[in-house]
Formats: structure tokens, sequence, C-alpha cells
């Protein structure tokens, strides 16, 4: 059964079958709601499949198919998925019914449009995460442009279209220099092998000079620089997550900025090996900036959505600095943090978007004193702070951990202001929470605000179980990826220069989990794999 | 029948239909209607046909018409482009009181010009296919007679046009100065033996040809007659021109000048390379300030003028295959887009500002749809034909180590996305009291004919290998 094929074309011929509905008296919104959360639990039950047959001890691509396009060009239409993409099509699969779910409550008009949006970017996503060919990347990446900019555009609040035309432009001006850059590629594979090729594990036997692959390398990682988004590209983010509806802005932080990190892990770091090495410090600095600016600028938010936003600069950050580290631990807890992030930072802004459905405002002044009123809602909240900030038992912690520690064995001055980084984020998700939930109810409209409804259950439970789970047994996510993140680090490895120093020496070695106290038992499991050649490779029983 | 009538058999068959419609117009009673559209849709099927079973034969007429694949491929272009055209066409005549027979009879003469000079092989042929072009397409330029805007779009076009047609000539003069011939493979052969020294008649006449050429394309700096022309010209003569006379013009283009003056390339590439992100350039920077529709878009055809122009700079033979599909793709798109705003009209007002598209989303939820797909497109976004022609001559430039216009060209995609985005907001993020409002309803056949463009645009964007692979294979015969 052609399981990737499927996962990524039922969604978008759920779309097709909606178009033939019939709601221009509006009245037949059930039921496109109902057609459109039945395609995308069917894509869930599809990915947990996936998941069920996938073969956590192989670290190549499975699924593969693959079929001429264009032969002419060596374009085929190729699809996998190895340890990383399948966490993340779990990633999409999972939000993208909450996300649905969720927009039962607020979105109203047009509600035929929106589900058509949501279906079609559902399927650029998951296109994106299992193409194995450059030109179908492309394709699928600047294909969920289009549904994400009308998401905006239409159901957004104020500077709704403001917003969208920033992000749409922001995104594809990065994407089409790598468009030019994959193009490079191919005819670089033509002068090299004769024939073009747009198949990624072809372009990996490529000889580059160290000029090209350098200007190569810079072209990928701008455009996922754009869209993680790493500092100072980040502008777009703070509108568009702020004017996109509540739905919208789960999928955008939960799946599409990840696309920029995937994109980094996939293309850029084992493309281009050598430019990687060279340029990851310079990342990390921008990604560290990213971390503690992200983490300021949360702080002094009035607006509880825009706090939110800058918040996914800061923790995105961190995944940067996990990728940059290039070794077992960063590059594991930066997939991992990448899960987490999409599971707390969606739920928060699912969260935020409940209580934007019920006063109609954003403003942190505006509410106080929850405790009293939302209990259930309130209780939810907590929890998903918690997991924001990165408390241990909960998702957070183990990403933010792996690629602190990963951070430390490459270049501790790094880890030592990432880690405050840590801090900074206790310090702004907590005094909102304090500020928004705790103290007297001063505002005279939140004292009747209802309860969490057994639709909004549906939506949030869920995420909260998530974090839960991936916080207490994490080795049930790092086990499917460790394989395929061990091939892309010995990849860097094997590009590293011979004569780099040995880092670290003085560093004791990883601490077992259980002398920390922590409840991650899956950290034992982990090989420590350092970077430079000459280390030795201590393997824990 | 003689054999060398062959290679313009699709040419006779549009001329006959042309002659026919004329002819229908005069036997016509004043208020009957008669189905004058239908008789050039005939034509052009039977031109269709007949290119088709000429595909590879290689026939030539008379020396100077050689129906070549790369010749054929741009008369099956034209006869989509006419087909599509006759289609709007018969939506648009009626409803604008255009005088019908002429209107169609005219299209039909000029799109013979146009495949005429698709096909030539001789330099004064091609003239002669210009200027029975040129002149067909001035006609329809102004064929509003109570339009103030039309008259004035048409003597401009006329004024100009006549002036570059003289430039084009005394380039030939010149050629065939220093060749002794206008024939192209014998100019071609004579510039390829005289490998001595630079003859600055030859770079002369090269430059003459150029200005010829790229006013009829609207490169910049000879576009200047574009934009009024294309806004004062009713809207579904607009369609027509952006798209067939680019096709044509863009045709003898390449033929002249990757073959006939391919050995003075390293002369004349620089100049073009230098045009080609101009146009593209000032074409994106100035369509971002308009506000009426039709201006705008006519300034996005300079600007794809552009694109088509790196492929020509980049002359491998990528480069000469995108031109081809390029031509294929924005002729689709380019032409559905304008017909879409001729849909919109009536014969009161034209409804070509952004104003009037103003919720057409709430309105006409269809037309909006079909109108965005045609709009993306013209950006460059997958999966639509724009997105493979874009890549396919950025391909180009780039397989010819022109790293820096390919740059310039995916980055003016990126803000022509802007204005293109600009209506889309308008349509889907706007009020329509005031602007949709007043469009009126579209008739079925409108709407079936912009259904059938918009699957055309996704079957060239998503399964575009047959035609690609046809795209390439024309070349092989004259370059």
């Amino acid at each position: 059964m052609p399981i990737l094929s499927l996962l990524i074309f039922v969604p978008v011929v759920g779309a097709i079958l909606l178009l033939a509905i019939d709601n221009r008296d509006q009245r037949r919104d059930g039921l496109i709601r109902t057609v459109t959360l039945v395609v995308s639990l069917l894509v869930l039950a599809l990915a947990i499949l996936l998941w069920a047959r996938f073969d956590p001890t192989s670290a190549e691509y499975q699924f593969t198919e693959r079929r001429p396009w264009i032969p002419a060009f060596g374009i085929d239409y190729a699809v996998g998925v190895d340890g990383i993409s399948l966490l993340l099509v779990e990633l999409t699969a999972f939000l993208t019914p909450i996300a649905l779910l969720s927009s039962w409550g607020s979105i109203h008009k047009r509600v035929k449009a929106f589900s058509i949006f949501m279906l079609v970017l559902e399927s650029a996503m998951i296109g994106v995460f299992l193409s194995l060919d450059l030109f179908l990347f492309y394709i699928f990446w600047d294909a969920m442009l289009i549904p994400m900019y009308f998401l905006i555009g239409i159901w957004g609040y104020e500077r709704r279209v403001y917003a969208a035309t920033k992000f749409i432009l922001y995104t594809m001006a990065g994407g089409v220099l790598m468009l030019i850059a994959i193009i490079t590629l191919a005819y670089l594979h033509y002068a090299q092998a004769g024939s073009y090729s747009f198949d990624l594990v072809k372009l990996h036997g490529l000889t580059l000079s160290p000029t090209t692959e350098t200007l190569l390398f810079l072209a990928f990682t701008l455009a996922f620089a754009i869209k993680v988004p790493l500092f100072p590209f980040h502008t777009w983010l703070p509108d568009a997550h702020v004017e996109a509806p509540t739905a919208g802005s789960v999928i955008l932080a939960g799946v599409l900025l990840k696309m920029g990190t995937y994109g980094l892990l996939r293309f850029s770091f084992p493309l281009f090996p050598h430019a990687a090495i060279a340029f990851a410090p310079y990342l990390a600095v921008l990604a560290v900036i990213g971390i503690i600016y992200g983490a300021l600028v949360s702080m002094v938010q009035p607006d509880l959505k825009k706090l939110v936003a800058y918040s996914s600069v800061s923790h995105l950050g961190f995944v940067v600095l996990g990728i940059c580290a290039m070794n077992m631990q960063g590059m594991q807890g930066a997939v991992y943090q990448m899960l987490a992030h999409g599971v707390s930072t969606g739920a928060l802004f699912l969260i935020v978007g409940m209580l934007m459905d019920r006063r109609h405002t954003r403003l942190i002044a505006e509410f106080g004193g929850l405790k009293a009123v939302v209990p259930g809602l309130v209780a939810v909240f907590l929890v998903i702070t918690l997991s924001s900030i990165g408390l241990p038992g909960l998702n957070g912690f183990v990403g933010e951990f792996l690629i602190l520690l990963g951070t430390f064995r490459w270049r501790p001055g790094y880890g030592y202001v990432a880690a405050f980084g840590v801090i900074l984020s206790a310090v702004y998700m907590l005094w909102m929470f304090q500020r928004v939930n705790y103290g007297p109810v001063l505002n005279e409209k939140n004292r009747r605000l209802p309860d969490l409804n057994v639709r909004e259950r549906w939506v949030i439970w869920p995420t909260v179980a998530m974090a839960i789970f991936m916080g207490v047994v994490p080795k049930f996510f790092l086990g499917p990826m460790e394989k395929s993140v061990e091939r892309v680090v010995q990849r860097m490895q094997s590009a590293a220069p011979p004569t780099a120093v040995r880092r670290l020496e003085q560093m004791p070695p990883p601490v077992k989990a259980q002398g920390l106290g922590l409840r991650a038992q899956g950290l034992t499991r982990l090989k420590p794999v350092s970077l430079e050649p000459g280390d030795a490779v201590s393997r824990e029983p | 029948m003689s054999p060398s009538f062959n290679a313009i058999v699709p040419i006779l068959c549009v001329v006959a239909a042309g002659i026919a419609a004329l002819l229908a117009e005069a036997v016509r009673e004043p208020g009957e209607r008669a189905p004058i559209a239908g008789l050039g849709v005939i034509g052009l099927v039977a031109a269709g046909i007949s290119a088709a079973w000429l595909w590879g034969r290689n026939a030539t007429s008379f020396g100077v018409v050689s129906a070549d694949n790369f010749g054929l491929f741009i008369v099956l272009v034209l006869v989509v482009i006419g087909l599509l055209t006759m289609a709007f066409s018969s939506q648009v005549v009626g409803r604008d009181r255009l005088p019908g027979g002429e209107y169609y009879g005219v299209t039909l003469l000029g799109l013979s010009g146009m495949m005429l000079m698709a096909m030539a092989t001789d330099l004064l042929v091609i003239f002669l296919a210009l200027e029975v072009l040129s002149l067909s397409v001035y006609v329809l330029t102004a064929i509003r007679r109570d339009s103030e805007a039309s008259a004035e779009g048409g003597f401009k076009y006329f004024l100009l046009g006549g002036f570059s047609s003289a430039v084009f000539l005394y380039g030939i003069a010149f050629t065939y100065g220093i060749a002794g011939s206008t024939r192209l493979d014998r100019i071609g052969a004579l510039l390829a033996a005289q490998s001595m020294g630079e003859n600055p008649l030859a770079l002369v006449a090269v430059g003459l040809l150029l200005v010829g050429f790229a006013f009829k394309v609207s490169a910049v700096p000879f576009h200047m007659w574009t934009p009024d022309a294309y806004q004062g010209a009713p809207t579904i003569v607009t369609a027509f021109m952006s798209t067939g006379v680019k096709a044509a013009a863009f045709g003898a283009f390449a033929r002249v000048f990757l073959s006939a003056f391919e050995p003075l390339r390293p002369d004349w590439a620089p100049i073009l390379w230098v045009i080609a992100a101009a146009t593209m350039i000032f074409g994106t920077v100035v369509a971002v300030l308009q506000t009426n529709m039709k201006r705008m878009l006519a300034y996005s055809s300079i600007a794809h003028a552009g694109y088509i122009l790196v492929g020509i700079v980049s002359a491998n033979d990528v480069g000469k295959a995108a031109v081809l599909y390029y031509l294929l793709a924005y002729g689709v798109t380019n032409l559905a887009a304008f017909a879409t705003i001729a849909l919109l009209g009536t014969r009161e007002r034209q409804n070509d500002d952004l104003q009037d598209v103003a919720g057409l989303a709430t309105t006409h939820p269809g037309v909006a749809a079909l109108m965005t797909v045609f709009l993306l497109s013209l950006g460059g976004m997958p999966p639509t034909a724009g997105f493979v022609a874009k890549w396919y001559v950025f391909s180009a430039a780039v397989g010819a180590g022109h790293y820096w216009l390919a740059i310039i060209g995916v980055l003016t995609s990126v803000v022509s996305i802007f204005f293109y985005l600009r209506i889309v907001v308008m349509m889907y993020m706007a009020e329509p009291a005031g602007g949709a409002a007043r469009v009126p309803v579209l008739s079925r056949f409108g709407l079936a004919t912009l259904a059938v463009s918009m699957i055309a645009v996704f079957y060239l964007g998503i399964l575009p290998t047959r035609v690609l692979n046809l795209a390439a294979a024309s070349i092989g015969t004259i370059f």
C-alpha cells in the first residue's frame, strides 16, 4: 500500500470532495466540518499505521516510492520516510484534527473555504516532510504558502492582510533563492555524472568546490532561516501569529516553523557539510541571540498572542543551536524540541484562543484571577505553561536538556548563554501566568466566564496528555529517530577537518540519568558521539 | 497540389476563415446573430490539425517558409490562443456591440500573419508577416470607435509601430548589404565564414533588428506604447495582443538571432542581457504602483517579456525550449487573466479598476477562484504552468552561467506576487458594496471556457512532461 502517497494526497482529495458540497446558503456548515474532521482523523490513522510499520533499526529511507515525473530533467516523484520525517509527519497528523476541532467555535463565515484551505495545507505540509526529490520538495514548500496566506488574510484579525502579505513575500523571497540553488545542484550533477538529477540521495555524492558549497549552503540556509525564524529574519512571525485565526496559529507555530529546522537538518547540513561546519558557529550565535532576544521581548508584551509568538522565536533558537552542535545529543534534542515545541506552543495558542473566544481580547491586563472562575482551563493552562518552560517530567525539558548537553560538548560558551534563556523563559511565562490566572478577579467581565466545554476538552486534553507522555517516556520518541540522526551526525563527522582540536577533554562523561534524579530514563540509552575524529566513542551500558 | 504549398496550409486555413468571416458579415442581415466566431474556430482547428500533420516533415514552401517543428510549435500555441480568443470574444462582441465580422476577420488575418512570422525563414517575409499582424492589431486596438482611450491607444501604437517597422526594415537593408541575401540560412553561413575582424555594418544591422524586435515584444526601453495601447484597447483585444503578438515575435526573434546571427552572439548577448534585466525589473516595479488592473497586467506583460528574453540570452538548448514552453504557458494564463477582466465588464463600465473587484469572492466565488489561479500562475507559484515555465527559463540561465540574471528573475517574481496578490486581496478580503456588486453574472459559456483554461494551467503545471519533451524536440531542426 503506497502509504506515503496516501498520506500526502488524502487531504487534497478530501478538499476536492468538499468542493462538491454546495454551501452557499451556509446551512451545511456542520456537514462540512464533520467531513473535514473525518478526513484529518483518517490521515492520523494512516500516520499511526505508518509508525507501527516503521522499522526503527534502519537508517535508510523507508516506504519509498519513486516514479519518473519529468525524465528529461531527472525529476522524479520520490517520497520516503526516515526517523526524523516520521516524527514530523506524526506531529502534523496529530495537530491538524485538533486545530480543526478548535475552529468549530471560532470560524463561522466561509466554513467551506476554510476547511478546503486547511486540508490543502495539510497535504502540502506532509508533502514537504516526505519529499526526497528537491524539485518536489520545492513545489510543496511553495504550495504550502498559498493556503496559509488565505487563512491569515481572510479569517484573521485587524491587520490580517498586512500580516499575510508580509508572511508570503518574506518566505517566498528566501525560497526562490533556494530554487536557484536547487537548479544549480542539478546542473552540477549533470556536469559530474552526465545526467540531471534532483534526487536528494544522488546529490549527496557531488563533489563541490568550497566557494560553490558555501554559496549553495547560504542560499538554502537563508530560506530555512526565514522560516524557522532565525534572528534577524524573524520579523514576519509576530504579525503572522497574532493576526492569524487560532487554528492558523496552531498550525503555523506547530508545524510550519518546523519546516525551517527540518530543512536545515535534512538539506543544508548534510548536502553541504563543510560549509555547515564553517558556518555553524555563526548560525549558533544568531540562534543564541534569538533565544535571549525572543525571551526578553516576550517579557514586555502586553498581548498574550504576541508573547507566545516571541516565545516561539526563543524556543526555536534552541533547536537551531542543537543542530549546530552537530552531535547526537544536540541533534536528537533538536528534533525532540521540534516535537515538544509543536505540542506546547500549539496548545498555548489553543488556550489563548479559548480565552479570546470568551473575552474577545488578547491583552493580559484584561484578565486576572481566572483560577477561581475557570479552574479547568487554568489547570490545563498550568500544565502547558510548565511544559513550555521546560519543567522536568514534561516534554519541554527533554529537548532543551539534550540540546544544552550537546552544545556544552561542542562549544560551552554558547551553552552558558543559552541556559540563561531557560531561566528567562520561566520568567516571562510564569509572570504572564500569574497575571492572568492568580490574584483577585479585578475585571468584572471575567466573573462569569464558562469553563471548558466538551469540544474544548477534546481539543486541549490530547495535547496535555502528549506533553506528559513525551516528558515521562521520551524514549518512545527518541527511539525511531536515533538511527536517522546518527546518520546525519556521521555525515557531518566525516566532513570535519582532521586537525580539529579535541574539545571538552576536561568535560566528565555524560552523567547517568538516575544520578540527577530525573525520570527521563531514555537518556541512558543514548550513545554520545562527538564531532571530532579521534575521540573515543564511549558506549553506555 | 504542388508540394511547395504544404508548409503554408495552416496559414491558408486561417486566412480562409478570415475571409469567410468578412463575407459572412457582408451577407448578414442587420440584427441577425451569425456564428462568425464558429467560422474562426473551424479555421483554427483545421490549422491545428494540419500543423500536427506537418510535424516532423520539415516541409518548406517557396524557399522562404519552413514548417519545421519550431515554427509548428508556435503555430500550435497560436491555435490555442486563437481558439481561446474566439471563445471569449463571442461573449464580448455582442455585449459591447463591436463590429462582429470585422473583428473576427481582422483577428483571424492577424493570426495568419503571426503564424507566417513564426514559420518564415527569410527576413523580408518576416517583415511582411510583421506588417500583416501589426496592421490587424492596430485596427483591433482602435476598434471601439466610441472610446477615446481606444483611439488614442491605437494611434500611439500605430505611430510608434510604424517607426519601429521602419527601423526593422533598415536593419534588413543593412543585412542584405553585408550578406547579399535576406535568407536566414545564407546570412548565418556568411557570418560564420567571416571570422576576420568585426564588420561594423553587421553590428549596425543587428542593432537595428534588435530594436525592431524589442519594440514588438515590448522590451525596455522600447516598451512605451504598451501600457497605453493595452489599456485603451478592448480588454479581449488586449488579451489577444499580449499573447499572440509575443508568441509570433519571439518565435521570429529566436529564429533570427539564434540561427542567422548566432556567430555574432558575443556582440549582441551582453546588450540583450541588459535589456532582459531592465525589462524584468522595470515591468515589475512599475506594476506595483498601478491601481488599474488592465494597466497592471500590461506592465506585468512587459516583465514576462523579460523572462522570455532570459531564455534567448541563455541561448542553450534548454533556453530555446524554455522560450517555447514559456510562450505556451504565458499565452494561456495571460489570455485567461485578461479575459476574466473582460468578462467582468459591461457595455457601460469596463470594471477594470482594482476597486471594481472588491468582494468578488462573495458575489462570484467561481470567477474569483479562477482569477486567483491565473494570477498565481502569472506570479510563478507551483503547481501552476507559470511556475514550470519560470523554472525552465531560470534553469536555462543557470546552465549558461548567467546566475545574476536568474537571481534578478526570481526576485522580481517575488515582487510580482505582491501586485498579483493585491487583486486577490481585493477579491477575497474586501466588502462587495460598491465594488463587485456592479459586476454582472457571467454566462455559462464564459465560465466554462475559463474553467478549461484553468485546467490547462494546472495540466501544464503538474504534468508538464509531454509538452516539455515536445518543446525540447522542436528545436533540433533549426539550431
